[in-house]
């Protein structure tokens, strides 16, 4: 059996409400999430020893000293854009099961709507080139006007759909099995806004092939989680979730995505049979998945680089509501990044949880034990856990 | 081509390998770095061959012929500097040596682009220090 297996749990989720507008900085919303799942969990901020931190800013330091916590043992980033809070679980994970820390949180947070956003990014500019594919994006990509994913992503999307001959009802299922879940989840900002094939179809281009409804939202808010040892998890407040497997990772290069030979092999297809060996379980055990959800196109090749189907064939899995509340493999049920917010994927994090304690009311998987969550980000890196109740 | 004081986009640094790349190409020449060990053509440029490890290389010139692998078509600015351009399509070649670049095709509108289009290189001197590398259709022999 691998160490890691069943050594630390989720304890802790909790979240801020997902807005269009907001008064609140980025550091107050990360605080206030932060606050809600340690209520969640029935911890107390000084209890909190280590972070890992999947975006540069607030930083640790910022968020120590704002929380008051006594004895900061441990901290570490992630900086993998939104593959990073899913490997920042894997961190937080072996931090715990050897006893570095006791009680690692993991926060996200952002105005990405009141902010400089990628809305603004055809005024102002982008806000600035991570470090990690920066250098390779201002020297290479950016003399030829690409500088924002829906546009590097379109990239494998434009090649995916003829080499797979993908028809437009494929990322459409995508879209839409996520809007309707958001219809049951009262955190979901796009609840109250239902979309249709019509509306869909209908929608302007941002950048082709992806249409609006094929691009995640950019909400204002936070969510946080908690990760502890599997020992102190049973003393909790809440029912332990554990962190079966887990693994990252990368694309060849992952600092460039012109020059991949594997064009189609993101990071999640090195990272899932590992997970899946770690969790000893396979996909066909799964009884939900939660996917990082940037673009539709890139869910149906993240439901390939996990096995559900094979590559190219994820489209016509989708159909006839396969992915929906009540099908074979429900995914995203609280609306994803498409339509609950934009907080990088934490939130899937929380809803997978949330799932396993039974805790999801009109929305709730029945019986579920097992479930997935990806995160995706940069150029194409990888991350995935399982979890089970 | 646009004259110099007009040219408001965005310019590459010129600096470490990008300044070397760039360099050749304001002379007219399409230059990867080439694996003075194994042969591997290789972009981006790198420090080493990821290949095979070896820090030694030489800058060899691309005869500059390929096939259009995949684009990407922008119908909303997403940059200030390309409003104008819109919309416009970042195209990926794929060189006869087996390197990608990321580029544009000058003659071909976005919906007509099609994977394996041949295309060949063509320079556009955007100011006086920077040309940029294009493509343009090249009719088949």
């Amino acid at each position: 059996m691998h160490p890691l297996k069943d050594k630390a749990c989720v304890v802790g989720v909790g979240e801020t409400a997902y807005t269009r507008g907001t008064d609140r900085s980025q550091l107050n919303q990360i605080l206030h999430a932060t606050m809600a799942a340690l209520d969640d969990a029935g911890l107390k901020p000084h209890d909190i020893d280590g972070m890992v931190l999947p975006m540069p800013m607030p930083t640790v330091e910022h968020l120590a000293a704002n929380l008051g916590i006594p004895d900061l043992r441990y901290s570490a980033s992630s900086n993998i854009g939104g593959a990073a809070p899913v490997a920042a679980v894997q961190t937080a994970a072996m931090a715990v099961a050897l006893g570095i820390a006791n009680n690692v949180l993991i926060p996200v947070g952002w105005n990405a709507y009141s902010g400089a956003g990628v809305r603004g990014a055809g005024r102002s500019g982008p806000v600035g080139l991570p470090p990690s594919f920066g250098l390779t994006m201002s020297e290479y990509y950016m003399p030829y006007g690409l500088a924002v994913p829906a546009q590097w992503f379109a990239w494998l999307a434009t090649r995916y759909i003829q080499e797979f001959q993908v028809p437009i009802e494929g990322p459409a299922a995508v879209a839409l099995a996520a809007r309707k879940h958001a219809q049951l989840n009262d955190k979901a900002y796009m609840r109250g806004r239902p979309l249709t094939m019509e509306d869909y179809r209908n929608a302007r281009m941002i950048a082709q092939p992806f249409r609006l409804f094929d691009c995640c939202l950019e909400t204002d808010g936070a969510c946080a989680v908690i990760i502890s040892s599997a020992e102190r998890a049973k003393d909790l407040k809440q029912r332990p979730v554990y962190i079966a497997g887990t693994a990252e990772g990368h694309p060849l290069p992952a600092d460039d995505i012109p020059g991949r030979k594997d064009f189609f092999k993101i990071g999640l297809f090195y990272a899932a049979p590992k997970a899946f060996e770690m969790a000893e379980v396979g996909v066909r055990d799964l009884d939900f998945v939660q996917i990082y959800d940037c673009f539709t196109h890139i869910v149906l090749l993240e439901l390939e680089a996990l096995g559900v189907c094979k590559l190219g064939e994820a489209w016509q899995f989708v159909q006839n509501g396969r992915i929906e509340l009540g099908g074979e493999l429900p995914f995203n049920t609280h609306g994803g990044l498409l339509s609950e917010a934009h907080v990088a994927g934490v939130n899937h994090i929380a809803e997978a949880t949330r799932q396993l304690r039974g805790q999801c009311g009109e929305r709730q998987v029945k019986d579920a034990e097992v479930g997935v969550v990806t995160g995706f980000g940069d150029f194409g890196d990888g991350s995935l856990v399982v979890l089970r109740r | 081509m646009e004259a110099t004081s007009q040219y408001k986009r965005l310019l590459p640094p010129m600096r470490g390998l990008a300044r070397d790349f760039y360099g050749y190409c304001k002379q007219h020449e399409l230059r990867f770095q080439k694996c003075s060990s194994c042969g591997a053509w290789r972009h981006v440029p790198r420090e080493m061959c990821p290949d095979c490890g070896s820090f030694d290389y030489e800058w060899a010139k691309s005869a500059g012929k390929g096939k259009v692998f995949s684009w990407s078509t922008t119908s909303q600015p997403m940059l200030p500097q390309f409003a104008d351009a819109v919309p416009y399509a970042i195209v990926i070649v794929e060189l006869d040596e087996g390197v990608r670049m990321a580029t544009w095709v000058v003659d071909v509108p976005p919906d007509q682009l099609r994977i394996g289009l041949p295309v060949e290189v063509q320079f556009d001197d955007v100011t006086e220090e920077v040309t940029l590398p294009k493509f343009r259709l090249r009719k088949q022999a």
